[in-house]
């Protein structure tokens, strides 16, 4: 890869990986520890004709960036955990009404205040459940620096083209910690536009889905009139509680993503001969997970790997295959045991499932793993 | 709300020497040098006594006083989220308006009093403020003003100055003054919308005995009352820690705060200088200004000269949009 490098933090790297994918609106308002992404756009924002606005609450910054996505700029807010519990219920209106935008959660501990300065990994499951309803949930899970500027990218193309809200799920570790990274030359990564309409403004159903499962959408005030509304809605856009176009429309909503798995679905899959063992490990924990893997072929013991960087929806396929080799897998995050429920949700009782899981605030180290494996090898 | 219950009467002090030498904000805290909240706090605790109850929505006074395992509050205390000071005080005064009723509780109300910084009281918490303000709960709103969330790193809050670089409000090319929007008044939001509101007052860490003096009036009043306290803080403002005093009387002498009172829909003003210095005097102490050209700060004075035009009045301000920089 060419291009300018950087020795940026994960939360700069988010920031800038924001404005290459065209992000020109960024909603937010301060929490630790993501306001450096903020920060940063508060910054650059202005010199590239973009908007920053600092908002009154969470809640605001997200209904702010669905404000600003339906005038037809990407848009971005940063948050927290605490912060993304008061934006649960836009994230929603987003789903439903299928307004594009991406949503940063630099986890941190435990609930309510807990550890803001402090890693973790707690706000997963909240990122495929947390707001109410069947809802498309897509969320990336980056584990250097590098790569929250890549996948940052990929979030705003997946979300501009699927009309569907993007989580990125870092945290404190990565979103602090510096790195070298590359930031690309333009038009070396690919940026993906929302589909627009073509049709003329009297013709155009903002729901219609003749030509496809995702509608093209069009930008308010560019002459196309439509009706944004929370409730359920029919190809118009109007409210509707008919059972017949109801449930189509929400199993279309979820289809968006079950028949997209091909741009949405990325993971790293490592496998060793003679493994017994397997990993599966995300985010800040997978650098631990590498060392440990690294540390216990050291001592003869050879391990399978898998990280997820797209996390919801969660790559069975690999998984089955490696619970389909291994004896017991190992799933090292900084929680009290969330992935680990999908992990075993999908192998079906192919191989043991174990857990490795700190939420003191400190980092599950490469030892932590290490014991683990070498208790199930 | 049942208002009967409350009779106590705490006097006022006529000098520091009436004022208890008695610590219920003590030791035992890690704020910073020079910190205004902090004199905030212990002056504000003088005057209510132990038989308090203290808020602290999230905010430096939260996150600088609470950690390492000790907190300085001689008294019971509780950390609310930043949206709900005044929700989680809704609750605790009309819990103990319920006992009290019953003749469960026998003892006098306790001060209920909620510790906002200006984040937590007119920004995010603004909601839970007004709505515990218009259904009348006795309750002490205080909202101390450090001008900026202070805790997360110095952004920017609605009771920012103009010009102020904070790391939400950046100066540079695009923007050279960084913040573009003059700030929200606080006690007129509070008075201008709340019926059941009798007293509000501002005070600054400049005049303790008259600060003093307005908390315990604000307790006396049965219902509810607002405190809007100025509280320079050296860490987010820049100057010298040793300074917080001064530069807080710089504020009254210039202009750039007003000490009053608004009692029952009369307001009366205290530390009026004769004569205003102008509010360069007061800005060039502070680095977060130091950017600033001389057309900013005439911006600035202006701005501050229409508000001084209208005593005794909710002040009206030009409204100044991002777009209409100097």
């Amino acid at each position: 890869m060419s291009g300018k490098e950087v020795f940026y933090q994960g939360n700069e790297a988010c920031a800038e990986g924001a404005l290459y994918a065209g992000c020109r609106f960024f909603g937010g308002y301060p929490i630790t520890p993501s306001t450096e992404v903020a920060e940063f756009l508060s910054r650059r924002l202005p010199r590239v004709g973009g908007a920053f606005i600092q908002m009154e609450d969470e809640i605001a910054a997200m209904a702010s960036i669905i404000g600003a996505s339906l005038v037809g700029k990407k848009s971005l807010t940063a948050t927290s955990g605490p912060g993304m519990s008061l934006k649960l219920e836009n994230i929603g209106f987003a789903c439903i009404t299928e307004v594009p935008c991406v949503i940063v959660n630099v986890m941190r501990g435990g609930p309510s205040t807990g550890l803001p300065t402090g890693p973790g990994q707690s706000d997963v499951m909240q990122a495929k459940w947390g707001t109410h309803g069947d809802h498309p949930a897509i969320a990336l899970a980056p584990a250097s620096v590098q790569e929250i500027f890549n996948e940052t990218v990929r979030a705003f193309n997946i979300s501009e083209r699927l009309r569907t809200p993007v989580i990125l799920l870092t945290d404190e570790i990565i979103g602090h910690m510096r790195e070298k990274i590359t930031i690309p030359e333009k038009g070396e990564l690919e940026i993906w536009d929302r589909p627009r309409p073509d049709c003329p403004p009297e013709e155009y159903l903002p729901y219609d889905t003749s030509k496809g499962i995702i509608p093209p959408m069009a930008d308010f005030g560019s002459g196309y009139r439509w009706h944004v509304t929370g409730l359920n809605h029919d190809a118009s856009g109007f409210p509707t509680n008919k059972p017949s176009l109801v449930q189509p429309e929400e199993e279309r909503l979820m289809a968006k993503v079950t028949e997209n798995l091909d741009i949405i679905e990325k993971y790293e899959h490592l496998t060793k001969d003679g493994a017994k063992v397997g990993i599966v490990a995300y985010g800040s924990s997978a650098r631990s997970a590498n060392a440990a893997i690294r540390l216990a072929l050291e001592e003869g013991i050879p391990v399978d790997f898998i990280r997820p960087i797209t996390l919801w929806p969660y790559p069975s396929q690999p998984t089955i295959e490696m619970a389909e080799k291994v004896d017991t897998i190992v799933v090292p995050e900084m929680n009290l045991g969330q992935m680990i429920d999908e992990v075993q949700r999908c192998i079906e009782g192919r191989a043991k499932v174990v857990g490795v899981n700190r939420v003191d605030g400190d980092p599950i180290t490469p030892e932590n793993i290490l014991e683990k494996i070498r208790e199930v090898a | 709300m049942a208002k009967e219950v409350k009779t106590q009467n705490l006097e006022m002090a006529k000098s520091l020497r009436q004022v208890t030498q008695d610590e219920w904000y003590v030791p035992g805290h890690r704020t910073c040098q020079g910190c205004g909240p902090a004199l905030v706090y212990k002056l504000v605790s003088k005057a209510t006594g132990p038989n308090s109850i203290f808020l602290g929505p999230t905010g430096c006074m939260y996150v600088a006083n609470t950690s390492y395992l000790c907190a300085p509050f001689a008294y019971p205390w509780m950390h609310t989220q930043i949206t709900n000071g005044g929700a989680v005080a809704s609750g605790i005064e009309a819990a103990y308006q319920v006992l009290i009723r019953k003749g469960k509780y026998k003892g006098e109300l306790p001060n209920i009093v909620v510790m906002a910084g200006d984040g937590g009281a007119i920004d995010i918490g603004l909601q839970a403020m007004s709505a515990m303000m218009y259904r009348g709960h006795d309750a002490l709103f205080i909202m101390y003003d450090n001008e900026s969330y202070a805790n997360t790193g110095i952004q920017t809050s609605p009771a920012t100055p103009y010009g102020a670089n904070t790391t939400f409000t950046p100066p540079g090319k695009a923007v050279p003054e960084g913040k573009v929007l003059f700030p929200k008044d606080a006690p007129q939001l509070v008075i201008g919308a709340h019926p059941a509101v009798h007293y509000v007052a501002t005070a600054s860490v400049a005049y303790p005995v008259d600060l003093i003096n307005k908390v315990r009036k604000a307790l006396n009043y049965k219902g509810p009352a607002f405190l809007h306290l100025h509280a320079p803080c050296p860490k987010g403002w820049l100057f010298d820690a040793a300074k917080t005093v001064e530069i807080a009387k710089l504020a009254i002498q210039t202009g750039m705060w007003v000490n009053y009172e608004w009692e029952k829909g009369e307001y009366t003003y205290q530390h009026t200088p004769k004569e205003y210095k102008p509010v360069k005097e007061y800005m060039k102490h502070q680095y977060r200004f130091n950017h600033l050209t001389d057309a900013h700060l005439a911006k600035m004075q202006a701005f501050i000269d229409a508000k001084l035009k209208a005593p005794g009045k909710p002040i009206a301000v030009p409204v100044q949009g991002p777009r209409e920089q100097a």
